[in-house]
């Protein structure tokens, strides 16, 4: 059995089509990435499987149950984290995790939490003194500590410095590794590339694209090729780049020119999300 | 019931943390308290003495202070900065948390009491109420209305920016009018209009002819029913409008 089904789904704030009409499953002991442009649909999506929000159209189910009727028991085998990291500011991370691990019946020690999450240094700081980063481990921290079955992480590194993403990556990746299924949203590719098994983009509230990442880029089979030429910028792209180099080189040589800022490469993951959310036309 | 009682021992926790709370609803109250009464003290008002009466006005301008402008504004900041959304994701039943945040402003509530009336022994030679049952009855119900007034009242703000503007301006004058500080017999009649749809003017009606005036709960039917009817009317307002997820925008 699936840990999410989502089939058909819809969803509209007045006239606006928030989501429409989607469909994905997430495997149980998936990394599942739900990727895509502020206002594409993410969090709405995210927050109708959570049970925050009502849908408009379409069948969910999260955990074999429907997530608009669910009550204590489901709560129980779910993990969120918000995009706002909502905070007691007065209690110290210790408190905060042994109250909230008071509403589970069988939590995860709040020890291994504070381990699991790297925050033994500040686990008796007040946690208005915490930075940033270190309020997001605690954010996940009370999301782990009911030692949940899934986990929605929306947004979760969104503001980091580049080693905080890494070490909060690395913590998502241990979660991977204790065989939970985390249904992660992200505007980050390279984020989706680090640890998501399987991507969907979402684009105005549509799928365009899912797959791993790695069929992603490689549904793009074009190479780039870029070169400047009298001060301007050339960019081809060619399914058969070794015969359009050799044409090039060939002529440049026969000329006695160089190709100023010769660059030949694949796709990235980011130019195919580009397209397929076309950011740049917006 | 036993997330109840761990979500109330949290809750008494944060409560003891919270600054704000410990100095504008807790402290000031017993603040005033000494000022007001090594002003007054000595005089006569409304036929009893200054500072017997002025215990009283301490213990209404407490329960307003606590119940309705302390709760109002910490379940505007707990909405809007996101604290009961993410209850909502944990197991924890929305009566188990209601129930234990109330039971813990109420318990607040009942400290500062203690306070006051030690202090009024301690200071001014104030005795112990004679009407225990009766004191005990009128003060859980007039905190329990306020408590019902703060939860409407904090349903219809809609930032934490604005959270203590609104319930200050609410709640300091309603005070003052409603004569918590000083014998409101003397004041404009515009005022005295004002203070005669108060709750807090019936609240201390309540106490002080129970603490001052030796009179029974049972006796006091307008009383009662006026600041009942506030409070049902705080709680349908709660009841209709309460949300869990921040304002929007």
């Amino acid at each position: 059995m699936s840990a999410i089904a989502v089939r058909a789904l819809r969803k509209s704030y007045g006239a606006v089509e928030a989501v429409r009409g989607i469909d994905f499953e997430v495997q149980r002991g998936e990394v599942f990435g739900l990727l895509g442009p502020n206002g594409a649909g993410k969090t709405t999506t995210v927050e109708i499987l959570e049970g925050y929000r009502s849908r408009d159209d379409g069948e969910v189910e999260v955990l074999g149950v429907d997530p608009a009727r669910a009550g204590g028991e489901w709560r129980e085998q779910i993990g969120v984290v918000l995009q706002s990291s909502a905070m007691y500011e007065t209690l110290t991370p210790t408190e905060m995790l042994r109250l909230f691990a008071g509403y589970y019946r069988e939590p995860r020690p709040v020890d291994e939490v504070i381990e699991l999450v790297g925050l033994q240094e500040k686990r008796d700081d007040r946690v208005r003194r915490l930075s940033g980063g270190q309020r997001r481990r605690l954010d996940l921290g009370l999301a782990l500590v009911g030692d949940p079955e899934l986990i929605f992480l929306d947004e979760p590194t969104t503001g980091f410095d580049p080693a905080a993403r890494r070490r909060a990556w690395d913590t998502i990746r241990g979660l991977r590794g204790l065989g939970k299924t985390i249904l992660l949203t992200t505007h980050y590719l390279d984020e989706a590339e680090q640890l998501a098994d399987r991507v969907a983009v979402l684009a105005h509230g549509q799928i365009v694209a899912a797959g791993t990442p790695a069929e992603l880029t490689g549904s793009v089979p074009d190479t780039e090729i870029r070169y400047r030429e009298n001060g301007r910028e050339i960019v081809l792209a060619t399914a058969e780049p070794t015969r359009v180099l050799n044409e090039l080189t060939g002529r440049a040589l026969a000329a006695n020119r160089e190709l100023e800022g010769l660059v030949v490469r694949r796709p990235t993951l980011e130019e195919v999300y580009l397209s397929l959310t076309d950011e740049d036309a917006e | 019931m036993r997330l109840y009682w761990h979500e109330l021992r949290g809750e008494l926790l944060l409560y003891t943390r919270s600054r704000e709370l410990a100095f504008f609803t807790f402290l000031l109250p017993m603040i005033f308290f000494v000022l007001l009464g090594s002003t007054y003290g000595h005089d006569t008002i409304e036929g009893v003495k200054g500072s017997h009466y002025l215990e009283a006005g301490m213990i209404g301008y407490g329960a307003i202070s606590i119940a309705f402008a302390g709760l109002a504004i910490v379940l505007v900041i707990r909405r809007e900065s996101g604290i009961l959304k993410r209850l909502r994701a944990t197991p924890l039943p929305a009566p188990a948390y209601i129930a234990a945040l109330l039971a813990s402003f109420l318990a607040a509530f009942a400290v500062e009491v203690a306070g006051l009336i030690l202090l009024g022994r301690v200071l001014f030679g104030i005795p112990a109420p004679d009407r225990i049952g009766s004191l005990v009855l009128a003060l859980l119900l007039g905190a329990v209305a306020f408590c019902g007034l703060g939860i409407g009242v904090s349903a219809l703000i809609k930032s934490a920016e604005g959270a203590s503007a609104v319930v200050n301006a609410i709640y300091l004058p309603a005070s003052f009018i409603a004569g918590a500080f000083f014998s409101a017999a003397h004041f404009p009649q515009v005022l005295r209009g004002i203070a005669d749809v108060l709750p807090l003017t019936y609240f201390l009606r309540l106490i002080r002819n129970v603490m001052l005036h030796d009179q029974a709960i049972w006796t006091q039917g307008t009383n009662v029913a006026v600041i009942a009817a506030w409070g049902i009317g705080g709680a349908i307002v709660a009841l209709r409008y309460f949300r869990w997820e921040p304002s929007e925008g």
